[in-house]
């Protein structure tokens, strides 16, 4: 009798606690290098600065290891409510934002233009998108040259269009402008519009791309339905092709929200904050606190990310959202 | 299809079509056109403020190594590969791995810990930089190149995890079915039946991996401080406060900068570009 039960016992355990479990336990071993790496990096990270926007701290340890910060609570948050910078970057997000948007139009604009079967129209496609492939520094760079007021190519363009060029006797050139060019990039009100139409150029040629691969797959019927019905021009795209096109700008509208307030690199290069913090958004004015020339001021950056990550986090929230829609339709 | 095919529009409209296709890339890329002038420019032609026009001689080979003899770009264009290779290849074995299990097991959590990667991959770089920087000068990774490649390599993760769960997921099941009912084990499923199907995922990560990590810049200067593990972004920006008003310099070595996303994207097109619009379609 025992010797049955042992038996049965045994080959119930036969195949092993492991094999039995093998759908269970497997898709843990396959994540954990992944998750591991992510979480050390990533998540682990974000909850350390929330914490951190709590204390002040120049980065430093004693000498024993310990670190100096000290606890402050909400006072970081309540400096920030009263610091103009905070808020004219904010005010450039918001800015950055909503001008960032014209991105998806245009692209769609161009897209529109440029689906045709003409001979060398990859080419063109490729050629167009371009801007996107080169780093948002060198873009930086093109367009800080761009609009240099005294040998830019907007500079250039203004000399011809309203300066008289005269040689005096030692044969040295000198302008004489009805209107001196614009230094965009000088300018407090204008430099951030400088900077986001620099930005605007390879998003528009991001979302240029999108378009193109969602005109790609337009059910060709429906096309033909409602044309044979007399849509055409306008009416068409916004009644037929728009609404085809929805998944493509979920996506044109995602990486734009996510582009603008990410923006850093161009601000970095173009202006660097400047002129007196005019250009200034939350990402580069949390680098600029953090890692100073002043001193570090780690648990103020913190606060500044903390945040931008609030508003992100409103943004990945509906991005969520929208996928758990899809995700539940799907198998 | 939709705008109406042009040639339906008879040979007028085609030709004046293909006529302003030029014009229009020409203005389109006229910042691009510009600085490549430039770039092939004398010092004498920006002294005499011809920037715009014609070059009155072209310097092209003198301006090209000036860049490598005069500043330390070879220094940061080789820091760039060593730093975007490693990345590439980690991010992409990792997201291989954590996609699999993703897509193919139906466990309570899979759909929660995708959403994680998923969201990781859109939250500001601002709200990781203090902890990531301080992590580094701890464990003595500031300022080398494995310090940036690691956080690049677990932050990409995010995004080939999210690209990899997909495109497994967009396979048929019943492939993974039949092989368990076979008996074979778990491993070797994903090793000789999923991988090689999503050779063309890995293909479009790599070159988007590889461009996105290349053209970074924050991290450049976040996790660095000196030349000797700068990558070439970061780089170019010393060059322009180097090369202060030589802009036929400055204009070189971002074109420099630029050469190997740009090859990347025209070799791999394809991959490039249904990598970038997953999702664009249903």
């Amino acid at each position: 009798m025992a010797d049955a039960t042992l038996h049965e016992a045994r080959s119930d355990a036969d195949p092993g606690w492991f094999a039995r479990n093998k759908l269970a336990i497997a898709p843990w071993i396959f994540l954990i290098p992944a998750l591991f790496f992510f979480a050390i990096y990533v998540v682990i990270p974000i909850f350390e600065s929330l914490w951190l926007s709590l204390y002040e701290w120049n980065g430093l340890y004693d000498a024993d290891g310990n670190s100096t910060a000290v606890w402050v609570g909400f006072e970081n948050y309540t400096k920030l409510w009263d610091d103009p910078n905070f808020w004219t970057s904010l005010r450039n997000n918001i800015a950055w934002l909503i001008l960032y948007m014209l991105a998806v139009p245009l692209g769609l604009f161009i897209a529109l233009f440029l689906n045709q079967t003409v001979t060398g129209m990859r080419f063109y496609k490729s050629m167009f998108f371009f801007p996107f492939v080169i780093s948002q520094v060198v873009v930086g760079l093109i367009f800080g040259w761009f609009y240099n007021p005294d040998f830019g190519v907007v500079g250039t363009v203004w000399k011809a269009l309203f300066c008289e060029e005269t040689t005096n006797i030692l044969g040295n050139v000198t302008f004489n402008c009805s209107r001196p060019a614009p230094d965009i990039l000088s300018s407090p009100e204008w430099a951030t519009y400088g900077i986001i139409a620099a930005g605007l150029w390879p998003q528009i040629a991001y979302c240029m791309i999108l378009y193109l691969t969602g005109l790609n797959n337009v059910a060709a019927d429906q096309i033909e339905a409602a044309r044979l019905d007399g849509a055409k021009g306008w009416k068409m795209l916004w009644y037929v092709v728009v609404p085809q096109l929805k998944p493509a700008t979920f996506i044109a509208v995602v990486v734009t929200v996510i582009g603008a307030l990410r923006s850093f690199d161009m601000i970095a290069i173009m202006t660097q904050g400047g002129p007196f913090g005019s250009t200034n958004v939350l990402s580069h004015y949390m680098y600029e606190v953090a890692i100073s020339e002043y001193g570090e001021r780690y648990g103020y950056g913190s606060a500044v990310a903390t945040v931008l990550f609030g508003i992100m986090l409103f943004f990945i929230s509906y991005f969520l959202w929208r996928m758990y829609q899809d995700e539940k339709g799907g198998r | 299809m939709f705008p109406k095919p042009i040639e339906k529009s008879g040979p007028v409209a085609r030709t004046a079509y293909q006529a302003f296709l030029p014009v229009a890339l020409i203005l389109w890329l006229l910042p691009l056109l510009a600085i490549l002038l430039t770039s092939i420019r004398s010092a004498k032609d920006i002294n005499s403020g011809n920037v715009f026009g014609w070059p009155s001689e072209f310097a092209i080979i003198e301006n090209y190594t000036a860049v490598f003899t005069q500043s330390a770009a070879a220094q940061y264009m080789w820091n760039s590969v060593l730093i975007t290779v490693p990345t590439v290849m980690i991010s992409v074995a990792l997201a291989c791995l954590a996609g699999y299990a993703l897509a193919i097991y139906k466990f309570r959590v899979a759909l929660p810990l995708f959403f994680l990667f998923v969201a990781g991959n859109f939250i500001p770089f601002q709200i990781l930089m203090v902890p990531v920087r301080d992590m580094s000068v701890q464990t003595g990774l500031y300022d080398t190149i494995a310090g940036q490649f690691l956080f690049h390599a677990a932050f990409q993760t995010g995004f080939c995890t999210l690209f990899m769960r997909n495109f497994i997921k967009a396979l048929p099941f019943d492939l993974i079915e039949s092989a368990r009912i076979e008996g074979i084990a778990e491993w070797k499923i994903f090793w000789y039946v999923v991988l090689p199907l999503v050779r063309p995922a890995i293909a479009a990560l790599a070159v988007l991996i590889f461009t996105f990590v290349w053209n970074d810049f924050f991290w450049a200067n976040v996790l660095t401080q000196g030349e000797s593990a700068k990558p070439i972004t970061a780089g170019v920006r010393a060059l322009n406060g180097q090369f202060v008003n030589n802009w036929h310099l400055v204009s070189a070595a971002s074109l420099l900068a630029a050469i190997p996303p740009v090859a990347c994207f025209f070799l791999m097109q394809r991959h490039f570009i249904a990598g970038l619009t997953l999702g664009a379609v249903k």
